[in-house]
């Protein structure tokens, strides 16, 4: 038994439904309790889809175990089959399922429902989230695989394979590097799973060659393909100005063409370069960076934050044990031991220990952060809501790095804002403890000081009102304390009982 | 007045959470516990992603995950529940009461929590006592957690001294705010009034023949059943929803402890008045409008004669995960007779929500987007849970719950 509090990724299940959501045309049974229906918010609420996940749950319950859970499972794939008629039926089992032995891929295959089954073997005691998704992915394009001899492939085409739901901005990355190939004149052949159809995964073997975004999602069907299909793969992710350089040498010469015109994009669109090297930015040198999140986007932040920001690595780590390697290997080139957990109390300590003035992390980084009073930007999944920005917000390519810039460098204190901070110390508003003013930790001047703070000369509070007033949320208590004190002067009260709070609260209520 | 709603079952596929979700909610409110969940990956995401990934320096809850050497019987489960508990214990000394929380996985390889609860409780005896329940899937939705938590302490509560006098234990967690204003309505009508859960020492509330119990949540059915077993009596009433809601909640305890109707008038008529007029304005907005729910927290039935009885709303279907009617029964009294949907199919209701196109529809948080993006109005059923919504001084509140996304929808130009 593992203990624990916060966890970085959910059961393999989840990362299945970041497959089955992103695509056309796929449905996915599942064969699992009610309770387990809540994945379906992380789709709905954080990511804010307009659409229900394609899956449905057979949601057994107590009395069901031992006799009818397999007919459950029949009932509903064959109900699925129907309501939603798609080209490709997942089939599934979550924790609890996998305890039945049921065989849900079997019995669903026993149906004979007309569509292609693909089941899933996803072992929940063992495996996670990504590692759900990944071999989602390479399920399904092993299903549906068509192969092509390579003489007949188009050499300057090539699929764009990983970005699927609940991603750290695949939305944006994905017009990113279609612009990239696009002025390399490379086709594109597929796109997934994001958007693609099971018929659009059919076709995959026309291609020159694979662009892997995410290795986390689509290493391992890429993998296969190179293996199996002899169809090349890229490795480099273009994160950052240098690495989107390297990306598009890589491409140009997996697609055999001239890479100087999206070379040329760079000129034309990324600001980093010269925003690094203008004076202004001489404080971000050597600022202490601690960098945590998946091995990707981990990986590609230390180099950024190196190479071209000028930051010092204070740390580097990533909660993925499948990926663990490519971390250790990246951060003994910083002479750094990698921090390789996914418990984040053992993450926590590791930046508390480190000290460091900025952290690049995930959500629960940023908490982490704030409790630490340190500035933070997040890097990488697990996201939350404000992680699905309404503007275009790339990571990947040159406008990816103008992204970078932006939100790495805000967190900061600016230097000039520095230089005033210690030169009005002294100041009431500005001491010691004001800090800057975008991060929380204004809230070192307590709330509750300016919050409870009753005008003099108004009417007076008795014991029993001023204690319900104490159980308010801070974050409104000011309000309904001014409200209160209004209201009780209007009608010339001089005390302010409970029912003065209550019948003011009643004549401000909307 | 018309036959109490019938009861209409439609078994499928559900969409409602699990009880480990109460944990949420009550470990905010019993301030000296931990939860313990015993179960897997998913239901350490579940509480995570109910909780909206607030994260707390360190929540007094977690999860033991279990691995795969847990189930090939590599490691003996018992030992393993008293490693983490020994270590739990060790990181936090605060902790009074512990609760071993039951999932899916531990019902289904029958790991017995009840029994790791008892060796517990002697192991760590005068300092932390050890209860279990079960939260899971297969046997307990959404609020039900709470039901089953709250009946795991009733067989631990003390008797009361011998001789006693009747008095009133209201039953299910409220928001501390809105249990001291019933605490202060209690005291003024003289009723010895006690709450479970209590905020702190959730142990030390007695119960025997002398108590009377009224309860503030619909979904107890087991801890009423618990505290009957201890010779408890329950006070059949509507539920606190609302300015009647309230009134006749308080009137039925009143009457169990023959306090004159006068009394309670005087008592009532400030904050019901009060009540009335954040109602009234209220009722511009939502009377008429076509309201449909889905099964979430047990609460719909009361939720749905608040809207109907006091702000004129009409309701188009009621669907709730499941309905006891010796707690509801004073509420589908008052319905019209209108039916409850039990434990419904949600893609079947959902073809009937669509096609009747009610103009406000309250449901779960992985359904409201998409019945946005149809061009519904909904609002989250799970803030109803978590808000204070209950007695006088939040009736306008709780209206208001209801007119937000209905104002939201009149202002938008986009
Ligand atoms: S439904 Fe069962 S397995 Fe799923 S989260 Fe709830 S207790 Fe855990
Ligand atoms: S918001 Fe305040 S702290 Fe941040 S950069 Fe601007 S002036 Fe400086």
């Amino acid at each position: 038994m593992e203990l624990a509090t916060w966890t970085y990724e959910g059961p393999p299940h989840v990362g299945a439904m970041r497959i089955v959501t992103a695509m056309r045309d796929t449905h996915m049974v599942l064969h699992a309790p009610q309770g387990d229906t809540y994945a379906d918010l992380l789709f709905t609420m954080i990511e804010r889809r307009d659409r229900r996940p394609p899956v449905t749950y057979t949601t057994f319950r107590a009395a069901d175990l031992g006799s009818d859970t397999a007919d459950l499972l029949k009932t509903s794939a064959r109900e699925a089959g129907e309501r939603f008629a798609p080209q490709v039926l997942l089939v599934a089992a979550s924790c609890t399922a996998e305890l039945l032995q049921d065989d849900p891929g079997g019995l669903a295959r026993s149906l004979g429902l007309g569509v292609p089954v693909v089941p899933l073997d996803l072992p929940a005691y063992q495996k996670k989230e990504d590692w759900g998704a990944a071999e989602t992915f390479y399920r399904l394009v092993r299903g549906l695989h068509r192969p092509v001899p390579a003489e007949q492939r188009q050499r300057a085409s090539c699929n764009i394979l990983g970005p699927c739901a609940l991603g750290f901005r695949h939305r944006d990355d994905i017009a990113e590097v279609r612009a990239l190939l696009g002025a390399m004149g490379i086709a594109i052949n597929v796109v997934a799973p994001d958007d693609a159809s099971p018929a659009d995964l059919t076709r995959l073997g026309e291609a020159g060659f694979n662009v892997v975004l995410y290795p986390e999602i689509a290493g391992t069907a890429a993998d296969w393909l190179a293996r199996t299909h002899r169809q090349p793969r890229t490795h480099g992710v273009p994160i950052g100005v240098g690495a989107t350089r390297d990306f598009i040498r890589e491409v140009a010469d997996l697609a055999g063409v001239d890479p100087a015109p999206a070379m040329a994009l760079e000129r034309r669109d990324c600001r980093l370069p010269w925003y690094s090297r203008s004076v202004d930015s001489t404080y971000l040198t050597g600022k202490r960076v601690f960098v945590f999140g998946d091995a990707t986007h981990a990986i590609a932040a230390a180099r950024v934050g190196t190479e071209e920001f000028g930051f010092e690595l204070a740390g580097l780590g990533t909660y993925s044990r499948t990926f663990a390697r490519d971390v250790r290997k990246a951060a003994d080139g910083y002479g750094l031991e990698a921090l390789i957990s996914d418990d984040h109390l053992e993450v926590e300590a590791a930046i508390a220990a480190a000290c460091p003035e900025l952290v690049l992390g995930t959500q629960m980084e940023r908490h982490i952060a704030k409790r630490l009073g340190i500035g933070c930007a997040v890097i990488s999944a697990p996201a939350h809501v404000q992680d699905y920005p309404a503007r275009r917000a790339p990571q990947m390519g040159f406008e990816g790095a103008n992204v970078l810039w932006d939100s790495w460098v805000h967190p900061l204190v600016m230097g000039l804002e520095e230089h005033l901070l210690a030169m009005f110390r002294g100041d009431a508003e500005f001491h010691d403890e004001a800090g800057a003013s975008h991060l929380g930790v204004h809230a070192t001047i307590p709330v509750a000081a300016n919050e409870d703070a009753s005008s003099t000369g108004g009417p007076v509070w008795d014991f029993q009102a001023e204690a319900e007033l104490k159980k308010i949320p801070f974050f409104v208590r000011g309000k309904a304390r001014r409200n209160t004190e209004a209201f009780a002067a209007e009608r010339g009260s001089a005390t302010i009982t409970l029912d003065t709070l209550y019948e003011a609260k009643a004549h401000y209520g909307r | 007045m018309t036959a109490p709603s019938p009861v209409i079952r439609d078994p499928g596929q559900r969409a409602v959470f699990c009880g480990l979700t109460g944990i949420v909610w009550l470990h905010r409110k019993i301030e000296d516990a931990f939860f313990l969940v015993v179960g897997s990956r998913t239901c350490a995401h579940l509480i995570q992603s109910a909780a909206g990934v607030m994260i707390f320096a360190e929540p007094r809850f977690a999860t033991a995950i279990l691995e795969e050497r847990d189930l090939a019987g590599m490691a003996d489960a018992q030992e393993e529940i008293d490693r983490v508990v020994a270590r739990l214990i060790e990181r936090r000394p605060d902790i009074r009461l512990l609760f071993l929380v039951g999932s899916c996985p531990s019902e289904v390889i029958k790991l017995d929590l009840a029994k790791a609860a008892e060796r517990l409780s002697r192991a760590h005896a005068g300092r932390t006592r050890v209860l279990s329940w079960s939260g899971s899937g297969i046997e307990t939705t959404f609020t039900q957690g709470e039901d089953a938590c709250l009946a795991s302490l009733v067989p631990e509560l003390p008797a009361p001294l011998a001789g006693a006098s009747p008095d009133l234990l209201v039953v299910g967690a409220l928001a501390d705010v809105v249990e001291d204003q019933f605490a202060r309505l209690f005291d003024q009508l003289g009723i010895p009034a006690r709450f479970l859960p209590s905020r702190r020492a959730a142990l030390e509330t007695p119960v025997g023949a002398n108590t009377r119990v009224l309860l503030a949540q619909p979904f107890l059915s087991d801890t009423l059943t618990a505290l009957e077993r201890r010779g408890a009596r329950h006070i059949p009433a509507p539920f606190p929803l609302g300015a009647e809601g309230t009134t006749a909640w308080i009137r039925a305890a009143a009457r169990a402890f023959g306090i004159a109707s006068e009394v309670v008038d005087g008592a009532i008529e400030l904050p019901r008045a009060r009540a009335h007029k954040a109602l009234a304005r209220q009722r511009t907005r939502i009377g008429g409008q076509r309201v449909a729910f889905f099964p979430d927290s047990q609460l719909e039935p009361s939720l749905a004669r608040f809207l109907k009885e006091e702000l004129n709303a009409q309701i188009v279907e009621i669907g709730t995960p499941y309905c006891d009617r010796r707690i509801l029964g004073p509420e589908l009294q008052r319905l019209d007779g209108l039916p409850i949907h039990e434990g419904n199919d949600v893609n079947r209701q959902l073809d009937r929500v669509r096609a009747a196109r009610p103009d406000l529809t309250v449901c779960g948080l992985g359904l409201a987007n998409p019945l946005e993006a149809e061009g519904l109005s909904t609002k989250w059923a799970i803030e109803l849970v978590f808000s204070p919504i209950q007695g006088f001084e939040q009736a306008g509140d709780l209206a208001e719950l209801f007119a937000r996304p209905l104002a939201r929808r009149d202002r938008l130009a986009v």
